[in-house]
């Protein structure tokens, strides 16, 4: 850049043009190629953001999102005073409480004893068989549970009955059995699959370590504890952490299907009580409906962020 | 493999190892019986006799060997147009999914790209929040996608999560000087993009069509909040129809026999349809497992 000798106008403009064709126009085919994707995200993740306003109105089908008049946090106090709010909460955060728990541990067993098997066919046998589960489908499996443990005609019932000559109790209406199902059999689901995440991390030990600890005649178990566990723990408290930030999250469909007006009291949980105040056949009060789900949503991404910072903390791995 | 000799070099391991090895065969064992069980006991119930299986007489193998079930199905209008629809969503979809998640995917790992990391971050910020379930139907209504074939393929065009694991195996498994030698020869990003990423990338394609189909496959949120005509219905709203909301009718029955009655048809049905249609899975499922695991650890390194 030799000092200041004036450009003519159009002179500028052309090396600006230049300059800019540099840095874009030699990558236009990736633009258009992003085109479709980056319209798609806006449609489909961004527009529906414009709708969160149905939250703090009174909310018209008639009179659309926009139409609709402005009540403030009004939809909010009503979900925070109703009785509802303490039974949901409750559900939500024990359920989760229950299943991070019971199904944090076994993969780990799991994939540590794979491990240590030496006869490869039972390893793959195992493996084979325990990760069938992750691909039955949530109403399959819904399905299953209510045909093993109906009590009279199922699994379970025919069961008890030949021990102890009773009928069963009917534990599918249960309230109090209804956490141990639905944690349980998931646990039943997922621990396969589970375990693939330790295995990957397992395959990293340096086979090097495992031949000085027998030199120095170390037993498998003892390989295990001081080899292999210390191994997969970074991963399992990532696993343990990253979790926790979903603490506010059940899913809806399995809790939805294994509900009925029995077991209301443990089954309920925020999403079907959304579900249910705003869509389902005795709702149509989408305003109560959006605040609940914004009031989940932006707990749920406060405990993320705040999962996010702890890990970062703990050794860079962050989520993003 | 390193391992498999240390061993092979030993004569005969200590007897602590030996009863080590003994009890995780045993742990492993009975995980293996516990996933097995209710696999083998649905099996055999939907290929006996339906009486039995109420009378519990069906503890692991089959008895009194019966098609019934099976013969129902095949003839029930309404689970076939289910799995012919399902089939429909579940192509269509996952061919959607592939093309969208490529073409997000391929330009954000090119570094070059300017303003490629803000269209990262809006898609990232998908994955940790959701406007939630009453704005998403509002705007499938005001989309007039409510009860078409649309609704359940285009809002889960693409998933973060799968693009996000595409785009890490793009940058770090096409080499950078592959593309400066293509660009040399005047090879435009289209042309790069379709003959050279595309052949390099099977093993992540077949990754994604599993991820994407399972979840096409198994799902039922989508079709259950926005589909309201029978003929449009994919197969696991009428598995809902019959495994779950039938059972807990019949269960509310308080006549213990008349509740046994209707349900012994019902009943004979029930097994086998779980069985058809979770059969399509577990055919793609042996290539599943080899790539499956290697998506899960794909996913597990961030790029």
């Amino acid at each position: 850049m030799t000092a200041a000798t004036p450009l003519s106008k159009e002179a500028r403009r052309a090396r600006r043009l230049a300059r800019f064709k540099k840095q874009y126009g030699n990558n236009w085919q990736l633009y258009l190629m992003l085109l479709l994707p980056v319209i798609w995200l806006f449609i489909f993740c961004y527009l529906p953001m414009t709708g969160i306003q149905i939250a703090f109105k009174d909310f018209k089908i008639r009179q659309g999102i926009w139409g609709s008049p402005w009540v403030g946090f009004e939809n909010f106090e009503r979900f925070f005073t109703s009785y509802q709010f303490t039974r949901v909460l409750k559900n939500t955060l024990l359920i989760s409480l229950y299943s991070l728990v019971a199904s944090f541990p076994l993969p780990i067993v799991l994939a540590l004893s794979l491990n240590v098997v030496r006869k490869a066919a039972y390893k793959k046998f195992v493996q084979m068989v325990t990760y069938i589960p992750h691909f039955i489908s949530v109403i399959v499996i819904v399905g299953m549970i209510l045909q093993m443990f109906n009590s009279r005609i199922g699994l379970y019932g025919t069961v008890y009955t030949a021990l102890t000559g009773q009928q069963a109790p009917d534990i599918l209406s249960k309230a109090s059995a209804f956490p141990h199902l639905y944690v349980w059999s998931g646990v039943w689901q997922e621990v396969g699959w589970g375990s693939i995440i330790y295995l990957s991390a397992l395959s990293a030990v340096d086979p090097a370590l495992h031949e000085a600890a027998i030199v120095d005649g170390a037993s498998r178990f003892k390989r295990v504890l001081v080899l292999d566990l210390p191994t997969v723990l970074p991963t399992a408290t990532i696993m343990l952490i990253m979790n926790a930030g979903r603490i506010m999250t059940v899913g809806f469909e399995k809790v939805y299907l294994m509900q009925n007006d029995l077991n209301l009291t443990t089954s309920e949980i925020i999403s079907t009580y959304v579900y249910k105040v705003s869509l389902g056949p005795t709702g149509g009060d989408f305003s109560l409906g959006a605040a609940i789900g914004l009031f989940n949503s932006v707990i749920n991404l406060i405990l993320i962020l705040l999962v996010n910072a702890v890990t970062k903390r703990m050794g860079g791995t962050s989520l993003w | 493999m390193t391992k498999a000799v240390i061993h092979k070099t030993k004569v005969k391991d200590p007897l602590d190892d030996r009863i080590f090895y003994i009890v995780v065969y045993v742990i492993l064992g009975l995980l293996t019986l516990i996933t097995l069980y209710p696999l083998i006991y649905i099996v055999s119930a939907s290929f006996s006799d339906p009486f039995s299986v109420l009378a519990g007489k069906v503890v692991f193998f089959p008895v009194g060997f019966s098609l019934e079930g099976y013969n129902r199905i095949f003839s029930n209008d309404r689970v076939l147009t289910g799995f012919i629809n399902s089939i429909f969503y579940t192509t269509a979809g996952t061919a959607v999914n592939i093309v969208m998640t490529v073409l997000a995917a391929y330009p954000l790992s090119r570094k070059e790209l300017k303003g490629g990391s803000v269209v990262m971050v809006l898609f990232t910020f998908t994955m940790i929040f959701n406007a939630g379930m009453i704005p998403n139907y509002v705007l499938m209504k005001d989309l007039h996608l409510l009860d078409t074939r649309w609704v359940m393929i285009l809002p889960a065009a693409i998933s973060a999560y799968n693009m996000i694991i595409a785009r890490t195996f793009f940058s770090a498994n096409i080499p950078r000087e592959l593309l400066e030698a293509a660009q040399m020869d005047g090879c435009s990003d289209f042309k790069f993009l379709l003959s050279i990423v595309i052949p390099l990338s099977k093993a992540i394609l077949a990754v994604l069509v599993m991820f994407y189909a399972t979840v096409h496959w198994n799902s039922y949120f989508n079709a259950f909040l926005y589909l309201s005509s029978d003929e449009l219905y994919p197969l696991q709203i009428i598995l809902r129809d019959i495994l779950i909301t039938a059972q807990t009718a019949a269960s509310d029955t308080s006549d213990a026999e008349s509740a046994l009655e209707i349900q012994g048809l019902a009943e004979s049905m029930k097994y086998s349809l779980m069985i058809v249609s979770t059969i399509p899975m577990m055919c793609i499922y042996p290539f599943a497992q080899k790539y499956f695991t290697q998506g899960v650890m794909i996913g597990s390194i961030k790029g």
